[in-house]
């Protein structure tokens, strides 16, 4: 932990009123990334000044709901279509800033066939995978991204991936693809550190998700699809208290999906 | 292009849609209705289509009329066409655009079916285009035209109407109407200017936001929204029903038939009205919302309905629900890519005809 390094009162407390965001309080759960995700999004789109021309494609899923946050036009989903949504708005009204918020249910399973298209034919539209491992509003089934062994109401005994199959690596498999142009993998779990003081939490995986969510629109804008993989924690449907299920996103999860830049065709993160 | 041309039913609904000033188009390929997107793409970048901006093939007709619902969110003139295996995969996104209030347009190009069926022409999506073949309580508008020359024009009223009632629309052709080759008189077209600004999704410039949205948590408030669709549906019914009348005044036997089949009927009508038969021809244009009313009215003098159809009989039901028991109702019908030829239908107009007098 750097001294520069803001401690996440001070940091929250920066960010102030976002014009992006209502004033209606989420209907997350206490300390899901969710959240974190929807400032760091709304202060992104502040900081580059195009809240006027984006546009949030609103998928099924725990980011449903996120039309009541963002201060900005919203279209809705079928369950894994958003980036098909995305595809047709943008292609008929290519000035607007286009991006959807999915979960790992909503982009690897049921619409695969839709992220990975939208990839291949480089569409100039951003998309914000929420990979927490499990479905999260429909309480805790096994998802493509869930882990060997890891226990889901579906896989009451522990996912066995020799029967279902092993965890899908998103942002591996749509950096494979020609027309991805930026693809990221983040954390949006803040991390226990030990410091002089005793116990603290670093924010340096948020700061860079920050980055990362902010170059995700520039890529758009300069004509290319991006991809940023938030992993995030889902204490509830995992059934773990929130700072061990921040831990398991930081031990585990990271293992199994590693975080870094998989895809950078514009050399963003490097500007 | 207002000459008279010879062309395919597929190809002048393609032009009737450039016609109508068609803003994009998302295809994806299916026998018979592949001419759509072929000259559709034929004719992309053609200056004299010059709103014409968007032709995309899709992945899936999950993806393409996904594409369309988000074009059509955006506040332009978007379709796609298919054909029925194809149409069943439209639903999703019908019931969505239906919810969310979305002006599009989808051509369903009827085959055989069930399942994979066959690429010859039948009319058994009848109930799938009419009666809401996806989730909910819903309307669709279903226009069914019976000649080269409505394929042509229907494009037209098909978003004259999805516009005026944030609605899908749908245009019922068949493989016959699709392929039919006819010398029509290409219409002259007057594009209409719809006002998108009170709700498509363009960003947040100098307005509140924009919120294309189906979903209501909150019962209550979503009642109120599926009582305000219900109303608009009313609203459809009472003042978009279209038919066609032909022979009708005096006749004591009603032919009733939509699309390809009409045709044929109409041909029987003529030879039997030559023999002194009081028979006339009932043809609904628009599907849904059915012309119940007029079926009423003609009850009052024909007592005996004929109704023929390339299904195992699906619009009779209406017919029925039309006639309320005034009048006895049979049915003809032929599937599997079988057309009923006219005299099959004189043997059974024949035996209807009997009953009346027996």
């Amino acid at each position: 932990m750097s001294i520069q390094e803001p401690s996440l009162q001070q940091y929250r407390k920066k960010l102030g009123k976002l014009e992006a965001l209502t004033d209606k309080p989420t209907h997350y759960c206490q300390a899901c990334e969710h959240g974190e995700l929807t400032r760091l999004i709304a202060s992104a789109i502040e900081n580059l000044g195009i809240r006027e021309k984006a546009v949030m494609i609103d998928s099924v899923g725990c980011s449903v709901l996120a039309f009541e946050y963002f201060n900005i036009d919203h279209i809705q989903s079928p369950h894994g279509r958003a980036p098909a949504i995305a595809t047709g708005l943008k292609r008929v009204r290519p000035d607007l800033v286009v991006y959807t918020v999915q979960g790992d249910g909503d982009t690897l399973a049921i619409g695969l066939l839709e992220v990975m298209y939208a990839a291949i034919r480089g569409e100039p539209i951003s998309v914000f995978l929420v990979n927490n491992a499990i479905y999260g509003m429909t309480g805790g089934q096994m998802a493509p991204t869930t882990l060997q062994g890891q226990v889901t109401t579906t896989t009451p005994y522990g996912r066995d991936t020799g029967f279902t199959g092993t965890p899908v690596d998103a942002s591996k498999l749509l950096s494979t693809i020609d027309g991805s142009a930026y693809v990221k993998r983040v954390s949006l779990a803040i991390a226990e550190v030990e410091t002089a003081r005793g116990k603290s939490y670093s924010i340096k995986n948020i700061l860079e998700a920050k980055q990362a969510v902010e170059n995700a629109f520039k890529v758009q804008m300069m004509g290319g699809f991006s991809f940023v993989e938030c992993l995030s924690s889902c204490w509830v449907n995992w059934k773990l208290p929130i700072m061990e299920a921040k831990r398991f996103v930081n031990e585990r999860l990271i293992k199994q999906y590693p975080l870094g830049t998989y895809k950078d065709n514009f050399g963003i993160d490097k500007r | 292009m207002t000459e008279r041309v010879y062309m395919k039913g597929n190809e002048a609904l393609a032009y009737g849609a450039l016609k109508a000033k068609l803003n994009a188009y998302f295809a994806y390929p299916i026998t018979p209705s592949t001419e759509i997107p072929e000259t559709l793409s034929k004719e992309f970048g053609n200056e004299e289509y010059p709103d014409f901006k968007v032709f995309l093939q899709a992945a899936s007709e999950l993806e393409a009329i996904s594409m369309v619902l988000g074009a059509a969110a955006g506040g332009v003139r978007a379709m796609t066409a298919t054909s029925s295996p194809g149409f069943s995969l439209k639903q999703e996104a019908l019931s969505y655009a239906a919810g969310m209030e979305l002006p599009l347009l989808v051509v369903n190009i009827n085959r055989g079916g069930p399942g994979l069926g066959n690429i010859a022409p039948e009319q058994g999506d009848y109930f799938q285009m009419t009666k809401g073949g996806g989730h909910g309580s819903y309307r669709m508008i279903v226009l069914a035209p019976n000649s080269v020359q409505e394929m042509a024009s229907f494009p037209k009223t098909a978003f004259d109407l999805a516009f005026k009632y944030r609605n899908p629309v749908c245009i019922a052709g068949d493989a016959f109407t699709g392929q039919l080759k006819e010398d029509i008189m290409f219409p002259r077209i007057e594009p209409a200017e719809y006002d998108v600004s009170s709700w498509a999704a363009t960003g947040a410039k100098g307005r509140e936001r924009h919120i294309i949205n189906s979903m209501n948590l909150d019962p209550e408030v979503h009642e109120k929204h599926v009582t305000h669709l219900d109303q608009k549906y009313k609203a459809i019914q009472r003042d978009e029903v279209r038919y066609e009348l032909y022979l009708t005044d005096d006749a004591e036997i009603v032919v009733a038939a939509f699309g390809i089949t009409s045709r044929i009927c109409k041909s029987v009508v003529n030879s039997l009205r030559a023999e002194g038969w009081k028979v006339g021809l009932f043809r609904p244009i628009t599907l849904w919302p059915f012309p119940y009313d007029e079926v009423h009215k003609l009850t009052e003098r024909a007592k005996r309905f004929l109704v023929v159809e390339l299904n195992t009989g699906q619009m009779v039901e209406d017919v029925r629900l039309g006639v309320e028991g005034r009048a006895t109702v049979s049915f003809y019908g032929k599937v599997g890519g079988l057309l009923p030829t006219e005299r099959e239908i004189e043997d059974k107009l024949q035996s209807v005809a009997e009953e009346v007098s027996a």
